[in-house]
């Protein structure tokens, strides 16, 4: 509800405490609960709430990819074409948290839609491209990132590779509105210079494409695609061939670590602005043992048969702990990034920054297996 | 010899695992630590959905009996409300609060829904609780002197222990308990008989954990006792809807009191010495856990306000598998206890609780007293009990060994 008429400030200031009050009574009324935590089991996407959002549909792009169409809560503050949002959702009744660009401009519905393409044995992606059910809600934060298109226009290159599309069609799509009538190009697309380089395994494989044939039969942007099985694997060395104004233009990349490190090294040789974006992190294989870091500044060299609780309070680290046998959760401690073993059973636990979030583990019972970083 | 077959084996009693070789013990332990993996194997969607649903579930029903407890005055809106208020805490306590404090549903990753950040229904704050009954009595089981719950330092729990007159009021502090129950846990939390005993009231540290206890308190009680009897009254149900929250309060208290008196004081409960467990192995752990706990058998129903503890000996060797495998594993743990002929202590509610409290009164009195009374000598052994009671320490010993040798003899 908003009104337009200012009342007086001593009325806002009772409202307020009014407010205040009520608030406190309903605390007071459901501790050791929140007010909210009742409020959630009705409304879980009013404003006010945790951001979340509910699936409500899941629309197959190709036979490894889909697009899934969210409504997000009241509080959702929007988004800008090229943005992405991290998404949590259970995995076999885990909280998983990944992000995905945001395939559209700001709808007019308020949804809210990710293009999600299957990541060979990737746990979320695979979630959710196959066992999504429309209804289930999901865990949002809001549309974060840098790699957006400056509104005045310009000159650029979109290099994209596999589902590293996402973003890029998110800002194709907003500056070139695609109808029942063909696609449209609004006067404030008109000094966008466009050219998209796009890599993927095949074009069967390739999501988005008949968007991007689209775009380029229109005349909106010029589409380079590129696929393995007919043109070989992309050399960054050829782009110039198929870009001849390549200097001229400002490179916007996406898609995996082995590409953007050969664009940025192609790129700095030539003195080319890039800017890239990439989603997955580089993972490290669990080792046995490794090297432990706490926030305090603390650095341990572990093997991988010591519990971290008994090492770090070897070396002096005041650890909270209990009963040193796996049982109480007295020792628990977040694991921000790294692997961890469960010496009872070897099951390996890895926290990956900006997907799991930090882990609650059981220093008493856990090994290091690789270098990890535990935030004490 | 293992730790356990340490424990003496008093006169009358026997030694329950002596036919067990430590290879034997060491293989107890590798089959449960398989059966604890199958769970973990397949834990999943389906276990979170439940944990979810139980938890929605108990807030709508205390939604809807506070709601319900706004009209109290009308005696009908009462009954419903004042039952429906008590299930509430029940399941708060039993099936959520202990078993999400456990750490039973940390795998989910929920931040909402995990043992470091819970909070519970109950005048004992969740991390002051997570000490004293994950790290202590979870650790120690049934151990004499280490196991606040054997007893809460209050009671005698086994025949080892020398009886003192004090010990025949235990029926009647022990029912006081059962009654204040979430204030007698918060005091043991609190170690607060001991830390008056060794006049440490002044401890800064013990200072701080009181005063959230205090805080807990307050915060509970204005809910129940100030600010939902104010709501009521429009509908003139302050008083009505305050002895509502008594009722309910007490209800869960005694609730919960018999669960867990089922859980390890019923007859056939092993107890264990402070010197038995030295050097214990997991083996050894977990036949302490086989020993020392036992199971309530019943309906779905009473396994879920009994937050599964009716499950107590899969709980006790699995503290922190989800509550809801419990049941699933219980076959497999009883056969284990079969193929290594010990005895799996379960029985019906009633007969266990019954059970428990014959031992409460059993060990008020002195060691024998009880099994040699009957209708016809019952006016000599009250005689000789006031004899035990009122005479010096010498006397209650001559006595006492006169009574024991006299069971013997009936046994």
């Amino acid at each position: 509800m908003t009104t337009t008429l200012e009342p007086p400030a001593g009325s806002t200031r009772r409202s307020r405490r009014l407010g205040d009050h009520l608030v406190r009574v309903a605390e007071a009324a459901t501790t050791p609960y929140l007010p909210a935590d009742f409020m959630d089991l009705f409304a879980p996407l009013r404003s006010g709430a945790d951001l979340r959002g509910r699936i409500e549909a899941v629309h197959a792009e190709t036979a490894d990819a889909a697009t899934i169409v969210i409504r997000p809560g009241a509080d959702w503050a929007g988004h800008v074409p090229g943005q992405y949002l991290r998404i949590g959702i259970d995995v076999d009744g885990v909280r998983q948290w990944r992000a995905y660009s945001l395939t559209h401009g700001p709808r007019r519905d308020g949804r809210i839609s990710i293009t999600v393409k299957a990541v060979p044995g990737g746990l979320v992606s695979n979630h959710l491209i196959h066992r999504a059910e429309p209804g289930t809600l999901v865990h949002l934060e809001q549309a974060a990132g840098e790699f957006v298109l400056p509104p005045a226009g310009g000159k650029f290159l979109m290099v994209t590779a596999g589902s590293g599309i996402t973003p890029v069609i998110g800002m194709l799509r907003n500056l070139f509105p695609s109808t029942d009538d063909g696609v449209l190009r609004p006067a404030r697309s008109a000094d966008h210079d466009i050219v998209v380089v796009h890599v993927a395994p095949s074009h069967p494989d390739s999501i988005f494409i008949r968007d991007l044939e689209a775009l380029d039969a229109a005349g909106a942007i010029r589409l380079v695609a590129r696929y393995d099985d007919e043109h070989g694997v992309l050399d960054v060395d050829d782009l110039a061939d198929l870009v001849p104004d390549l200097a001229d233009r400002t490179t916007l990349a996406c898609g995996p670590a082995g590409l953007l490190d050969a664009l940025a090294a192609h790129h700095e040789a030539a003195g080319v602005t890039l800017t890239t974006e990439q989603f997955r992190t580089a993972r490290v294989e669990p080792g046995d043992g490794g090297t432990l870091s706490f926030t305090s500044g603390t650095t341990l060299e572990l093997d991988g048969a010591t519990p971290i609780l008994d090492a770090a309070e070897e070396a002096g680290v005041l650890m909270p702990s209990g009963c040193r046998m796996g049982i109480c959760m007295g020792c628990v401690l977040p694991l921000r990034e790294g692997s961890v073993r469960d010496l009872r059973n070897g099951a390996i636990t890895t926290a990956v920054p900006g997907e799991t979030g930090a882990i609650k583990v059981q220093t008493c019972i856990s090994a290091a297996a690789g270098p990890c970083h535990i935030d004490h | 010899m293992t730790t356990i077959q340490k424990k003496s084996a008093l006169p009358g009693q026997s030694n329950p695992i002596a036919h067990l070789t430590e290879a034997d013990i060491e293989q107890i332990g590798v089959e449960l630590d398989a059966i604890r993996q199958d769970v973990l194997d397949s834990r999943g969607a389906s276990d979170a959905a439940y944990i979810r649903k139980v938890i929605d579930r108990q807030r709508k029903i205390e939604l809807g009996s506070r709601a319900v407890l706004l009209f109290s005055a009308f005696p009908p809106a009462w009954v419903l409300g004042t039952a429906g208020l008590s299930i509430a805490k029940i399941l708060d306590n039993m099936e959520i609060g202990h078993n999400i404090l456990h750490g039973q549903w940390d795998w989910m990753r929920d931040p909402k829904i995990h043992s470091s950040t819970w909070e519970w229904d109950m005048a004992s704050p969740a991390a002051q609780w997570k000490h004293s009954h994950n790290e202590v009595h979870h650790t120690y089981t049934n151990v004499v002197g280490k196991d606040n719950d054997l007893g809460y330092g209050i009671m005698r729990v086994d025949e080892d222990q020398t009886w003192a007159p004090f010990h025949l009021g235990q029926p009647i502090w022990c029912f006081i308990n059962a009654v204040f129950f979430e204030y007698g846990i918060a005091a043991y939390d609190l170690d607060l008989g001991a830390v008056i005993k060794k006049k440490q009231t002044k401890d800064p540290e013990f200072r701080a954990r009181a005063k959230q206890v205090l805080n807990k308190i307050r915060k509970q009680a204005t809910k129940d006792y100030v600010v939902h009897p104010a709501l009521s009254i429009p509908t003139g149900s302050f008083l009505p809807t305050l002895a509502a929250n008594v009722t309910a309060n007490i209800v869960r208290n005694l609730w919960s009191n018999s669960i867990i008196l089922c859980g390890h004081f019923p007859e056939g409960v092993e107890t264990f010495e402070k010197r038995s467990i030295e050097g214990e192995t997991k083996g050894d752990w977990y036949v302490r856990q086989m020993l020392g706990s036992a199971n309530i058998s019943g309906s779905k129903a009473l396994h879920l306000m009994s937050g599964n503890l009716s499950h107590q000996i899969e709980h006790h060797l699995f503290p922190d598998l989800p509550s809801n495998r419990y049941a699933e594993i219980a076959p497999k743990v009883q056969a284990l206890f079969e193929k290594y002929d010990l005895t799996y202590c379960a029985r019906p509610l009633v007969p266990q609780v019954y059970s428990a409290w014959h031992k409460v009164v059993r060990l008020s009195l002195p060691n024998g007293w009880l099994k040699t009374t009957n209708a016809k000598n019952a006016p000599q052994q009250l005689g000789i009990l006031y004899k035990m009671a009122t005479g010096d320490r010498r006397t209650r010993r001559l006595l006492g060994r006169k009574l024991e040798s006299e069971s013997r003899a009936a046994a």
